[in-house]
């Protein structure tokens, strides 16, 4: 397959974007990309993004932290070497249960945030001597970027970009 | 999108700003050169940390008799700073997480320092019980593991192990909360730099960050579900700090109004530390547009809050000794045996800084005053470390039988191990202002048109914050391809 064209149209205002963004959807025009130098409130619903299920999976981690915390407490307090400390012997988990509110709190939070965010990072593709993918430096400061494959209708495109306020349009081989 | 915000709100940045002198303000100080005051301030730190490094290893080479600990009272200065360094390290995840899910935009100027500053505060903290261990190398046996004698493992019943939990989930959650936040900030910062040596850092640093729309949309929801967490988190954290003493059946400590007690304080302690690092570095920084004196009021306003709380605490704990009859309690920290007792001098500046002296930012006028709010963050840091003193101190020095009552006395290795701390403390975010974004720039671009200075004026006027399309003509664009 050859190598693919794209267009970079640059904007320097986050709601000159918003309308620009729906004004291409309209037009039923694919858009790839988005390079965004903070969020911008309901882009991802203009680009048509399927909402994130990140905070879902915050709440299994939770879960799987709160087992594992009930499961350990039990294993080491009850099962493997009870004690009698302070005279309350370890006869049952349920009953010393109270003892273990903290840990079992702390575990939750621990296992949830900690899995949650390294999710984040693999489905985002980031971590340590990963090189950036944005096109143009100028997109981590005050410009946005949008990325819109061509499929031989450069001019009706750049027409329509001039048309909603992109500063810059450049047409890019993308590799 | 909506970018109103009602008039009568104060703007949170100050000054003609676009996007870019954002960005231009925020990265001035991590490429510029430091100033002679950065350099003395940071010499003065790294000496007091150094000497403090010296009196822990003189401790751990000679043992903890070189503490002024008595068979009375096994911990004193050691606990007292423990305490009072995670006191102060609450603030930071409450401005960013409690402030983030009640939707405030304030919270943005100060969050990224507040932060910082607790995650260096809990460092701090983390050294005291170590080195009270005696034996730090075997630091690893809080850990859930089985011991080398056989299947024997750490007491899930004790509020000390609970400690151990509880400070690890913190540290680590808001430092993976911080670092979040930092991405899109390293980032830019990356795509600025000039020196090839600077872009590799700050590449490596910014995880490569791009900021496609889809990060941005994952970034917000783990932003928002880790403030769901750390909000929680933070509250529990001082709540099992002051279990260490509200489980034990020493009259004084066995006492259950200590868990919301103790959080008032920390968060009072804490934004009083906020205050005191971010009234210097607001000034050496140049960022008087954005940590703003309305960002000084609000504090100063949690901070009266905060500081109620704790005085209606202190307040109940020495009605109820009175009121009990019973003399163990005329030995408590909180009680008429204190403030006259050997220990007044520590009682008396507890109330005076702790209570009386905050009563000051009822006045508009003071609230709003930086040097007024600095010298009284000061004092406020300076009662709440006297808090731990007493409880701990006062409440041990008088015992059950008069034959064991026996007061504290430091040593200079106490003093020193205290002075080093706030020496690496400092050390830390001395680096960390010369070398970190020490603003969220990304999350202030996103208040600007509401919130900036420049657009809530036009507002007013009735001028749109959307600019005007400016059409450039077909030939402005340019293809790459054919150039090549």
């Amino acid at each position: 397959m050859e190598s693919s064209k794209v267009i970079h149209a640059f904007y320097t205002d986050d709601e000159v974007l918003m309308d620009a963004v729906k004004a291409v959807k309209a037009e039923h025009h694919h858009i790839e990309e988005v390079f965004c130098p903070f969020p911008v409130h309901g882009l991802d619903k203009a680009m048509g993004l399927a909402p994130t299920r990140l905070a879902i999976t915050a709440f299994f981690y939770g879960i799987t932290g709160l087992s594992f915390a009930i499961w350990m407490t039990n294993y080491m307090m009850i099962q493997d070497w009870p004690q009698d400390i302070g005279g309350k012997p370890s006869f049952s988990w349920l009953e010393n249960m109270p003892a273990f509110v903290p840990i079992m709190f702390e575990l939750t939070v621990f296992f949830a945030a900690h899995l949650m965010v390294i999710t984040f990072y693999m489905r985002s593709r980031i971590w340590p001597f990963k090189e950036a993918e944005n096109p143009d430096p100028r997109t981590t400061d005050d410009h946005f970027l949008m990325e819109i494959p061509v499929h031989n209708n450069e001019a009706e495109l750049t027409a329509l970009l001039v048309k909603t306020g992109a500063v810059e349009i450049n047409i890019v081989d993308k590799h | 999108m909506s970018h109103y915000e009602a008039p009568i709100r104060e703007p949170l940045v100050l000054g003609d700003k676009s996007y870019h002198d954002i960005t231009e303000d925020i990265a001035k100080p991590i490429e510029g050169a430091a100033n002679k005051n950065w350099y003395i301030a940071f010499y003065i730190s790294l000496a007091a940390m150094l000497w403090g490094f010296g009196c822990i290893f003189y401790t751990v080479g000679t043992g903890i008799g070189v503490w002024g600990l008595n068979k009375n009272i096994g911990w004193a200065w050691d606990i007292t700073n423990f305490v009072w360094w995670v006191g102060i390290g609450h603030a930071g995840t409450l401005i960013s997480a409690v402030l983030l899910l009640f939707r405030q935009k304030w919270r943005m100027a100060i969050n990224r320092s507040a932060e910082a500053m607790t995650i260096f505060a809990v460092f701090q903290a983390g050294l005291f019980p170590i080195i009270h261990m005696g034996r730090p190398w075997n630091a690893y046996w809080v850990l859930p593991i089985p011991n080398q004698f056989g299947s024997l493992w750490v007491n899930f019943n004790s509020p000390l192990l609970w400690d151990v939990f509880a400070i690890s989930t913190y540290l680590s959650v808001s430092l993976v909360f911080w670092w979040t936040g930092l991405l899109p900030d390293f980032a830019m910062i990356r795509d600025r730099a000039v020196k090839p040596f600077q872009k590799k850092i700050y590449s490596l640093l910014s995880f490569g960050w791009s900021g496609r729309a889809k990060d941005w949309q994952r970034f917000e929801e783990v932003s928002l579900v880790l403030a769901g967490l750390a909000t929680p988190l933070v509250l529990s954290v001082h709540t099992i700090v002051s279990m260490d003493f509200a489980t034990s059946i020493n009259p004084g400590w066995h006492s259950t109004i200590f868990p919301p007690y103790f959080v008032a304080g920390a968060i009072f302690s804490g934004f009083a530390m906020v205050q005191t690092l971010l009234g210097i570095m607001r000034k050496v920084t140049n960022l008087e547009d954005y940590i703003t004196r309305m960002h000084i009021e609000y504090m100063n306003i949690v901070i009266i809050l905060t500081g109620g709380i704790v005085a209606v605490a202190y307040a109940t704990e020495f009605f109820i000794a009175w009121y009990t009859g019973s003399p163990y309690e005329n030995y408590t920290y909180l009680s008429v045996g204190a403030a006259t007792g050997p220990y007044k001098w520590a009682f008396w500046s507890l109330i005076t800084f702790n209570i009386i002296t905050p009563q000051l930012l009822w006045f508009k006028k003071i609230r709003r005053s930086f040097i007024w709010t600095f010298i009284i963050s000061i004092a406020i840091n300076i009662g709440m470390w006297f808090e731990r003193f007493d409880i701990i101190a006062i409440v041990l020095s008088k015992g059950h039988l008069p034959s064991t009552w026996w007061r504290f006395e430091p040593t200079f290795v106490d003093v020193g191990i205290f002075i080093g701390t706030i020496g690496f403390f400092f050390v830390l975010f001395l680096l960390y202002a010369r070398t970190f974004p020490v603003i969220a720039q990304a999350e202030v671009k996103t208040i600007l048109k509401s919130s900036g200075e420049f657009y809530k004026k036009r507002s007013e006027q009735g001028i749109p914050t959307k600019p005007a399309i400016n059409i450039v003509s077909a030939e402005g664009t340019s293809d790459k391809n054919n150039k090549e």
